[in-house]
């Protein structure tokens, strides 16, 4: 069998249904088997970029690896930023780029990029397959690595001559022998029984959970756990979905644009049971002021995360559904009286709120819980990175798992649209929506031609503020209002120094996102007045297929609460100060 | 406390596992004052032992994930444990003349350093130690004028019978 040919049978072995990519040169004979394979699903998206967030959107959603065909050189590079991403959120994704011949390697052959070298940091394993006899093994492992223990991104570089060679006796491989790689799945019984008694000792314990819930399908045990013991929740981005939102017990998303009770309910526990969750910095704000009154207890899979951030005083290490079942076995039924109460008591005092009566404009928060309108509890949204993205967080009423999807760790733009249609492919049958900022879609608005090509009916919400609105806060709150370059709007015509809209701002603007979208066989909307959103909304839901509403919201709105960088969990800015 | 380490990584004998632990150090911020990749009696086997400086927090998140790797099936830090033989070792060019010469070898037989090769200007030696004695031997040589040298890095074995695992 040729390596072509193996590379495609083991995916079909591994259960791969779709593939998203790109070809070129030293990819031809790959394709050219995947020409005539009707197992596989080949999407080909319009730029690298958009396959790599394709396929960790298509893993995020369904918790499969994703898949991403691309070829070597250029087409590697411009899966880096995907790969990144991937990795920062820990997301199974198995990336395949085409190389240059093995006789080629080292010689700056035409297309040749060192993609070992350039992913060694980025993922969490790589391959340069040397010969054909390794290529089964290889693609074994890679799958095993990529979504086992703490899942991540692994790469495979195949080059051309290995591909085109035969391998005489073929046999997938059954076993894997890694010697290095044992992922601890159960956690250590003495510690969960540690940690068991410091909750029946704690009176203020708190659960900080994050990603970790979702990739290790603990939600169930999680609201088990909760059920039996009332302790009260707060979950990172990652883990946005893994509680719904209005669970009693749930507080908030904590962190710089997290809710005032969930940060303040970190400054006041005195447990903190942090579960599949990595202390973020985002989070934990500077080195030791971070839940001082609590003792700490970390559950995580990935040992080189306890410790490394914060220091733990009760380290578990092991995969989160098997130690909360464990953990929900040994603890007592608890209630926590006046905890919770102190719990409800922030959440009333401190409500997320916008007030849109008391606008002109459409208020950027509005329009994102316009989405929850259109939308059941399985409908997957897809953030892009902004402002947007934080009041997504905010105001998306998210329910189940795997329904809230966002590049976190990495924050990247031009994650949204890519991402949404893969978990589009990958989920047919449900709603997808991606919601984007002004800045974020013409990051990878050539996939809005992948999406009305291939029927793929995502919905893109793009939140027009005419800025790179996260930036622009910043500079409004932390520079003095000096707005440079965040304006998309600006021309050479504006003034040098511009401290935001005025009445001699260009009426103009480009690009007119309704006409792009038109142009990609999308169907294209846009709305200005808070009249016509809903309507606008409708029409677009009803729509067959894809469909892109540009909304466009008032511009200086910025996100709150926050605290500011390098501040305290409870040094919050609400907004209305001054 | 920042103090060196000797830390010894057991690894698959893949391509680029030398890129791989070294570049990890280098992409976690750690300075690395030595390297040493050999193979093993097992030719799957390699061991790589690296001298790093850091505290107990920063080694501890170094030998962590050193062991993330996939083809790392094993690290130690071998400050940690008592029962084992850590040797360097050294290959240095002394300058002499007719008039210092018997002092330079008066010193080098405390140490126990060998003479390699010698004319009427140097002198070559070597010596396999603990780095301490290594730097004590350097630092004495220092005034007769030291030509060059060139250390290989600490590499260690532990004393005890090897446990099958
Ligand atoms: C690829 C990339 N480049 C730059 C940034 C820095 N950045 C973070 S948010 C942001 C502004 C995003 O603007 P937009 O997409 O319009 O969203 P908004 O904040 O206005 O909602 C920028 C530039 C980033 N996160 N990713
Ligand atoms: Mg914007």
């Amino acid at each position: 069998m040729k390596g072509a040919e193996i590379l495609i049978d083991g995916l079909i072995k591994e259960g791969v249904d779709t593939i998203f990519g790109y070809p070129g040169g030293v990819m031809i004979p790959v394709f050219d088997v995947l020409y005539s394979t009707k197992e596989i699903k080949f999407i080909l998206t319009r730029h690298e970029q958009g396959a790599t967030h394709a396929a960790d959107g298509y893993a995020r959603s369904t918790g499969k690896t994703g898949v991403v065909f691309v070829t070597s050189g250029p087409g590697a590079t411009n899966t880096i930023t995907g790969i990144a991403t991937a990795k920062m959120d820990s997301v199974p994704i198995v990336v395949v780029t085409g190389q240059v011949s093995t006789k080629s390697i080292g010689t700056d052959a035409f297309q040749e990029t060192d993609m070992s070298g350039l992913t060694r940091s980025i993922c969490k394993h790589n391959y340069l397959v040397n010969h054909v006899r390794d290529l089964p093994r290889v693609i074994k492992e890679a799958f095993y690595i990529a979504n086992s223990g703490r899942p991540g991104p692994v790469s495979i570089d195949l080059p051309v001559d290995v591909v085109n060679d035969s391998l005489p006796d073929y046999k997938y491989p059954e076993t894997i022998d890694l010697p290095g790689y044992k992922p601890v799945v159960k956690g250590h019984i003495n510690q969960i029984k540690k940690l068991a008694e410091a909750i029946k000792n704690a009176e203020k314990p708190l659960l900080y959970t994050g990603g970790g819930i979702i990739s290790s399908s603990a939600h169930n045990n999680l609201l088990q756990f909760i059920s039996k013991t009332n302790i009260p929740v707060i979950t990172t981005l990652m883990g946005l979905g893994s509680i719904p939102y209005d669970h009693p017990r749930f507080v908030g998303m904590p962190g710089m644009h997290g809710v005032a009770a969930a940060n303040y309910a970190l400054t006041e526990c005195d447990l903190l049971i942090s579960v599949g969750a990595r202390f973020d910095d985002r989070i934990t704000g500077p080195a030791g002021s971070f839940a001082k009154q609590a003792k700490i207890a970390h559950v995580d899979i990935d040992p080189a995360e306890i410790g490394k951030v914060v220091k733990t005083d009760i380290p578990v290490v092991g995969d989160a559904n098997y130690v909360l079942e464990k953990l929900t076995e040994m603890v007592d039924n608890s209630e926590y009286v006046e905890w919770n109460s102190r719990m409800s008591e922030l959440k009333m005092e401190y409500p997320l709120h916008y007030d849109q009566k008391a606008h002109e404009y459409i208020l950027p928060q509005y329009a994102i819980d316009m989405v929850n309108k259109f939308t059941t509890d399985d409908a997957i949204i897809v953030t892009d990175v902004g402002q947007h993205q934080m009041w997504c967080a905010q105001f998306i009423k998210y329910k189940q798992p795997r329904c809230f999807l966002s590049s976190g760790g990495l924050g990247t733009m031009g994650y949204g649209l890519p991402a949404a249609m893969g978990a589009q492919v990958a989920n047919p049958d449900r709603r997808v929506v991606a919601i984007t900022g002004d800045g974020g879609i013409q990051m990878n608005i050539q996939e809005l031609a992948t999406c009305a090509i291939n029927n793929i009916p995502v919905k893109v919400v793009v939140i027009n503020n005419s800025y790179l609105g996260m930036v622009r806060q910043w500079q409004d709150l932390f520079w003095d209002g000096k707005f440079s370059q965040t304006c998309l709007k600006k021309t050479p015509d504006c003034p040098d120094h511009c401290k935001g809209p005025n009445g001699n701002c260009p009426n103009r603007y480009w690009p007119n996102l309704e006409k792009v979208a038109e142009a990609n066989g999308v169907k294209g909307f846009r709305v200005e007045s808070v009249h016509d959103l809903e309507k606008t909304f409708s029409a677009a839901f009803a729509h067959k297929g894809p469909a892109l509403i540009e909304v466009m919201v008032d511009k200086l709105t910025n996100v709150f609460p926050m605290i500011p960088s390098g501040k305290k969990n409870n040094e919050i800015l609400f907004g209305d100060e001054k | 406390m920042s103090k060196k380490h000797t830390i010894i990584a057991t690894v698959t004998n893949r391509v680029g596992i030398l890129a791989r632990v070294t570049g990890l150090l280098a992409q976690r911020g750690y300075n690395i004052e030595s390297a040493i990749a050999a193979p093993t009696e097992d030719p799957d086997i390699y061991k790589i032992t690296l001298v790093v400086k850091g505290t107990e927090d920063q080694m501890e998140q170094v030998t962590k994930q050193l062991n993330k790797l996939i083809d790392v099936i094993k690290v130690i830090d071998i400050s940690h444990e008592n029962n084992y033989i850590v040797r360097e070792y050294i290959i240095m060019k002394v300058n002499i003349n007719r008039k210092n010469r018997s002092e330079v070898l008066e010193l080098m037989n405390v140490f126990s350093a060998r003479p390699l090769d010698v004319d009427n200007n140097t002198l070559t030696m070597e010596l396999s130690a603990r780095a301490r004695k290594i730097d004590r031997l350097i630092a004495l040589m220092k005034p007769f004028g030291i030509n060059e040298y060139v250390r290989s890095g600490e590499f260690a074995m532990t004393e005890d019978p090897r446990r099958s695992s």
